[in-house]
């Protein structure tokens, strides 16, 4: 049976999620996209700057793609509510992203405003992935919300820290029923492969791309790293068991 | 319309025939070393394949029990207010066509058992009925649970199906727990076994623990009762109801019972037998498969019997109980539902507990 | 007329419809959304909504995001 998964009556195929910001190069992000595979593309609505001969970050993104629009910027619900409606007007399809920020420290997102926004925009027939602050009670707010999936995040945004919030996450991964994507914070391969391996859906991937070197060659990188953690988890990793031997069996009353 | 478990039931019944049969031998093995169990590994579990790793599947049972349990279980007694009863439940000794001496409790005869019940240090108990809504009405049981309250800190009910209102006049009044049975989840066997009464309704029962779960029901106990139909497709339907539940309601504490049949007045013979392994087999499948389910032996099985279960993954247990009317205080007992197996009184539980490293749990919250 | 565009005062000599505002900032109109004191204002309608003095207007378009 094919391993797609499935948001907002889309199926997709690649768990590697890639957000498009901060590329030094906007034509870089076609050959990330293209190397990576990657279905699912973040971007952002901003204002139009006449006087900058800025290119149109669409122009570089693969039909075949998906656009999430990001609310960021957003820093309570009514905001988040506006930036989806124009994403939406625009054209790009109904996939928000739900990032609301009054951190400016931390950039840690605000979990209480976003439900409100997921209230009004899943109503509204928009499919939301809300980014959010890993944590299993909320996160099934957001799901009676409405909300396609959650989006935890591995570590605070732009870190390159990496999946630090692992052990939250994976008690959301069990029991949430809406796709897990760990968003945020992940800066190396290896720690999304951790991310599928524990049995997150998919994992979103930014700074790590947008500040290496090669980003290209990283995309590949990490398209391997969440394939090949998704392969893991699906194989059924061998729980680790403390090989305490008990002294006399268990069961051994039933001979 | 299919909606709540039923829709999930459905899915599931036709298949589940098929489902046994397409069980290899490693499919057991990586059942038991998977640290989170799909439905597929549940299958496994249940199933002939994993008869020869009873042992393995009990260490990680014992594992797991410990760590989100420790050594505590958690005592109760079953009070029978009335044994009217207007269901032909083919298998019950309260079976309205039997011929069995009928009562139903004045207040004063509550409290009296109460205050027996109470004196032995019980905080938990059960309040059970037959299915006659006339002679144990909902008004009637209101006033049961409010003179239980006086006596004890949690209040479960065993009663016919309520509609969701009623769950909530009950819990109202104090009523925290819910237990109700299924019998079984084959839907032509439970047609055959239950031959007349509103009990015959399989989706009203099938449906209650969800209407008492939406209005709020703190505890809800779900079971099958084995013997009636195959036990590997019960439980596995168990299994996925105690699943749907706690999904469905995160904040109440599911848990099962799989008591099997034991004689009663009626002499009505188990159709399908199940041994000891098989129980021991399907409560280390449900502990693996649900690591924070409930899991409630009664005492219909014997007191060996039930010290031997106890590391597997029991966390409740009954004591001193007995299945007449009036049971607790009656000098000449009337007739019992079904024939009790560990006669052994509360203090005896306790102190069997305690000799095992077992903590006996009276009340485990302010209440 | 003076409007808002952006956030920023302007002041426009002439008047014109959001087509041809967005003409007169040398835009090619293609992905943008304009939003005219908050309401999101439907494509199909440029051509006949003139800009009027007190506007404010925002012209938005899509960039890199997370």
């Amino acid at each position: 049976m094919e391993d797609v998964l499935k948001i907002g009556g889309k199926e997709i195929k690649s768990r590697f999620f890639v957000g498009t910001g901060k590329f030094p190069d906007k034509a870089v992000v076609r050959d990330v996209l293209e190397a990576s595979a990657a279905e699912v593309v973040t971007v952002a609505v901003r204002r139009v700057d006449p006087d900058s001969s800025d290119e149109n970050i669409l122009d570089h993104i693969p039909e075949r793609c998906v656009l999430m629009t990001n609310t960021s910027g957003a820093r309570d619900a009514a905001e988040a509510v506006r930036i989806a409606r124009l994403a939406k007007a625009a054209g790009c399809g109904d996939w928000i992203k739900i990032e609301v920020i009054n951190d400016n420290k931390y950039l840690l997102p605000d979990n209480k405003e976003t439900i409100k926004a997921i209230e009004i925009l899943a109503e509204e027939g928009f499919t939301v992935l809300p980014y959010m602050n890993p944590d299993l009670v909320d996160a099934r707010r957001m799901v009676d919300a409405g909300a396609a999936a959650v989006m935890p995040l591995g570590s605070p945004i732009g870190s390159n820290r990496g999946f630090r919030t692992e052990e939250i996450v994976r008690i959301m991964v069990d029991e949430i029923k809406v796709p897990v994507i760990v968003d945020a914070g992940i800066g190396a391969p290896s720690e999304a492969a951790r991310c599928m391996e524990i049995g997150a859906d998919a994992v979103l991937v930014n700074t790590a791309l947008s500040a290496a070197a090669d980003p290209v060659k990283m995309a590949e990188a990490f398209s391997k790293a969440v394939e090949a953690g998704r392969s893991a988890y699906l194989a059924g990793i061998p729980e680790r068991i403390e090989e305490a031997s008990a002294s006399s069996p268990l069961t051994g009353f039933l001979r | 319309m299919d909606t709540g478990f039923y829709k999930a039931y459905k899915k599931y019944d036709n298949a589940s025939r098929a489902i046994f049969e397409n069980i290899r031998p490693r499919d057991v093995a990586r059942a038991i070393s998977s640290r989170r169990l799909s439905t597929k590994d549940l299958v496994a579990l249940l199933s002939t394949d994993a008869e020869p790793h009873l042992e393995e599947m009990a260490r990680k049972a014992r594992d797991i029990t410990l760590r989100n349990f420790g050594k505590a279980v958690q005592l109760y007694t079953p009070l029978y207010v009335s044994n009217y009863c207007s269901n032909e439940c083919v298998y019950c000794g309260f079976n309205s066509s039997g011929d069995v001496e009928r009562k139903t409790l004045s207040l004063d005869e509550v409290r009296e058992e109460a205050e027996f019940i109470a004196s032995t240090g019980l905080k938990h108990v059960l309040l059970l009925t037959g299915g006659c809504r006339v002679e144990a009405s909902v008004s009637y049981l209101k006033d049961c649970v409010k003179v239980l309250k006086e006596y004890f800190s949690s209040v479960s009910i065993e009663i016919y199906a309520l509609e969701e209102d009623e769950y909530t006049a009950l819990i109202d009044e104090g009523v925290d727990g819910l237990t109700i049975y299924q019998e079984t989840y084959d839907e032509e066997v439970y047609g055959k076994v239950h031959l007349s009464g509103r009990k015959r309704d399989f989706r009203f029962r099938l449906d209650a623990p969800e209407r008492a779960g939406i209005r709020g029901m703190r505890t809800i106990n779900l079971g099958v009762l084995l013997g009636l139909a195959h036990w590997r497709r019960d439980v596995f339907m168990l299994a996925l109801h105690a699943e749907y539940m706690q999904d469905k309601f995160p904040s109440a504490e599911i848990s099962v019972s799989v008591p099997r049949i034991k004689p009663n007045a009626e002499g009505f013979a188990p159709k399908y037998a199940v041994t000891d392994a098989n129980v021991v087999q399907m409560v280390l499948a449900l502990r693996l498969f649900l690591p924070r389910l409930g899991v409630t032996l009664s005492t219909r099985e014997d007191a060996d019997f039930r010290e031997n279960m106890l590391p597997l993954g029991i966390t409740r247990m009954s004591a001193g109980s007995t299945t007449a009317v009036g049971g607790h205080t009656a000098a000449d007992s009337n007739a019992a539902q079904f024939e009790i197996s560990d006669k052994r009184d509360v203090r005896e539980i306790m102190d069997m507990l305690s000799s095992k490293g077992y903590q006996p749990v009276l009340k485990d919250w302010v209440g | 007329m003076t409007l808002k565009i952006n956030g920023k005062e302007e002041i426009l000599e002439k008047e014109m419809t959001l087509t041809g505002l967005i003409k007169d900032k040398g835009l090619n109109g293609r992905n943008i959304v304009i939003e005219c004191n908050l309401e999101i204002v439907p494509r199909q309608t440029w051509g006949k909504v003139d800009v009027k003095d007190g506007d404010s207007i925002e012209i938005i378009s899509f960039t890199g995001g997370g």
